[in-house]
């Protein structure tokens, strides 16, 4: 059981757990650098609120699942461990649903079925098999705030862009003056698209930058 | 109970809200698989089918459930009939076509945590259709799925031939891309009430 352990953890990963949570925040983002987890990240990031909502409700979830895959990774047999991680994160998915319907009926609505889609969220499932299922609890535990804190930085990223431009507010507050005209397209469909393209621009542009200088 | 006509379903469900282009369900395939037009299409048929059985089994269940009062186990038992499906999918076409089995790679497990079929699955519950209203929006949502799939690859496999900076390199240029085909779908709005 050890060899497979120390033969699967991830060569590139350093071994204290404060670098476990910073790699998150940028050198691994889940959003910018991943790719992972799209389609929350695209549909609900047309306001900075709903961004920020969902992303606490994933970061959640990522929290909880990544402890109890954690705990019980020397239990759950190879062969079925996927379909467990979705079970154990299905679990959890149901509570953030009926506690946010609980905390704000206007919010359920705003989310709609994304907060029943956090369970197919790919980041929540690839870190449980990447990385929890092979880690102590404490290091997934850092892990999962790592990436947690990540992606909600993301998600403000994309959905603040997004209403300033598509709104001319933030958090609901009018930033811009009355004359600014509205970029529609950026709350539609499209506009997700658009914006996390440019984010990914951005950060391309560092990457480039870095490996030329 | 919903009365939407048939032809109604199908032309939301594929066009008008387009699973990937307007609801943005099933992104992670596809940026992943639009790469080459024959895998592209074969990827569309695999979900398109995974689809319409987990849409069965999906109304099924949701009847099931409200005759036992338990709607909390909705979530939990559509994700393992999903994912029950899905492992039958890749059996069948590891068996049928080892080719075609390994070009789909990772992604084939990965239809288990596709959004758009989970999102079909609620949608229907929450759109309350009737079973042969369900199994035409599966349909329709299916196709939709595999038309955008393969309009993709077919701007990217002419995308190769073509210089790009590099800083908009790979996902990014396939976001652009993706942003300009939904604009597109936009044009069928009209369509649908």
């Amino acid at each position: 059981m050890s060899t497979r352990i120390t033969n699967n953890t991830d060569k590139k990963s350093e071994p204290s757990s404060t670098d476990e949570f910073i790699k998150g925040l940028w050198r691994e983002n889940p959003v910018f650098v991943q790719v992972l987890g799209m389609c929350p990240v695209l549909a609900v990031s047309n306001t900075a609120q709903n961004a920020l909502a969902m992303g606490l409700a994933t970061a959640f979830v990522l929290l909880m699942s990544n402890i109890l895959v954690a705990s019980l990774r020397n239990f759950i047999p190879k062969q079925v461990r996927i379909a467990s991680f979705i079970l154990i994160i299905a679990t959890f998915v149901t509570i953030v649903d009926y506690a946010i319907q609980a905390i704000s009926v206007d919010l359920h609505k705003n989310l709609g079925a994304f907060i029943s889609l956090i369970v197919v969220n790919c980041l929540i499932l690839s870190r449980a098999e990447a990385f929890a299922s092979k880690n102590t609890l404490g290091k997934s535990i850092m892990d999962a705030l790592g990436m947690g804190v990540g992606f909600v930085f993301a998600l403000f990223c994309l959905g603040a862009v997004r209403e300033l431009l598509g709104n001319g507010s933030l958090f609901d507050v009018a930033i811009f003056p009355e004359s600014f005209q509205e970029w529609i397209i950026m709350i539609l469909p499209a506009g997700g698209f658009f914006t996390l393209a440019l984010w990914l621009v951005v950060f391309n542009y560092f990457k480039v930058k870095k490996a030329k200088g | 109970m919903n009365t939407e006509s048939y032809w109604s379903i199908f032309i939301n469900a594929s066009l008008v809200n387009n699973f990937v282009l307007a609801y943005f369900l099933g992104i992670c395939p596809f940026l992943g698989v639009s790469g080459k037009m024959e895998t592209a299409t074969k990827m569309g048929g695999a979900v398109t089918f995974v689809m319409l059985i987990s849409s069965i089994c999906a109304y099924g269940i949701h009847a099931l459930l409200v005759a036992i009062d338990a709607p909390f186990l909705q979530l939990i038992s559509y994700i393992v009939v999903i994912a029950s499906t899905v492992q039958l999918v890749e059996m069948f076409i590891k068996k049928m076509s080892p080719t075609l089995f390994r070009a789909l790679g990772i992604f084939l497990p990965l239809i288990t945590t596709n959004c758009a079929i989970l999102g079909l699955a609620l949608f229907q519950t929450n759109k309350a259709y009737s079973f042969s209203q369900s199994l035409v929006y599966s349909l329709g949502a299916g196709i939709g799925f595999t038309l955008a799939l393969i309009l993709m690859a077919g701007i990217r496999e002419q995308l190769e031939f073509a210089e790009v900076p590099d800083v908009v390199k790979g996902t990014a240029l396939t976001l652009l891309v993706a942003g300009i085909l939904s604009l597109t779908f936009m044009g069928f709005s009209g369509l649908g009430t």
